[in-house]
């Protein structure tokens, strides 16, 4: 078929995805170093699999399902190796600051780094890479309604964060918008 | 509704924010350790193949 001479070597095809390997390894890690450390993993690992690949579907798709399976296997060996009952260094994590090049939008940023992980993962497939419903389930082993769940809170989530946000903003401008009529009544304005 | 549309109008900013940082960072110039490895494992292949 003239498809077949068309297509991609598979191995030629690996690096037209290393960009979106890159941005959802750091939606699950919210770190740049381990997000590249990730997705060299991941390449290692499929490249040595890559007669399990059907040739013709969605490489991208399997390259995301090994990531993921990949920062899961490795969070179970590190959660394993360290003990850490209270919280205490996942809490650390939570607040590590943005070094990956998106402070442009810090705010959302900071809110979607507050999400759990599998709402991160169930975003970062629907809402940014366009996977379908049935096709990120199927990447995650899980059902369809559990992923669409996970959208849906993370979404809710996100809102609330973002709201609040708002709300703050709104409050600290009003109290300058408040000091500086004050002020001017008193004729300490710029008027002369 | 006012409360309405502002949620509205919020959800439709997180999914565009969503979208362009992860578009964002796909973009990126991906870095030379990712392409260096590529070639590494074409060459170990090329070896193997050889053999």
């Amino acid at each position: 078929m003239a498809n077949d001479a068309l297509r991609l070597d598979p191995r030629d095809e690996l690096v037209t995805h290393l960009g979106p390997m890159r941005a959802f390894a750091l939606s699950l890690t919210r770190n740049g170093a381990q997000a590249d450390d990730l997705v060299q993993e991941t390449l290692v690992k499929a490249w040595k699999n890559l007669d399990k690949f059907t040739p013709g579907t969605n490489m991208q798709a399997w390259l995301f399902t090994i990531l993921r399976n990949s920062f899961y296997s490795s969070r179970r060996k590190s959660a394993r190796e360290v003990a850490d009952p209270d919280g205490i260094a996942a809490a650390g994590l939570s607040e590590k600051p943005a070094h990956d090049g998106v402070l442009a939008l810090g705010d959302f940023m900071v809110a979607f780094r507050q999400l759990p992980v599998e709402q991160r993962e169930a975003l970062s497939l629907i809402g940014a890479s366009g996977f379908s419903y049935d096709e990120a389930a199927e990447m995650c082993g899980v059902a369809v309604g559990t992923i669409k769940s996970r959208v849906n809170r993370g979404r809710s989530r996100l809102v609330e964060l973002l709201s609040a946000d708002g709300e703050d903003f709104v409050s600290i401008t009003d109290l300058v918008t408040e000091a500086v009529v004050n002020t001017t009544a008193r004729g300490g304005g710029f008027a002369g | 509704m006012t409360v309405g549309r502002d949620q509205q109008a919020l959800e439709q900013q997180i999914k565009e924010n969503l979208r362009r940082v992860f578009r964002d960072k796909a973009e990126e110039k991906v870095p030379d350790r990712f392409l260096d490895l590529l070639a590494q494992l074409r060459q170990l292949d090329e070896v193997k193949d050889g053999q």
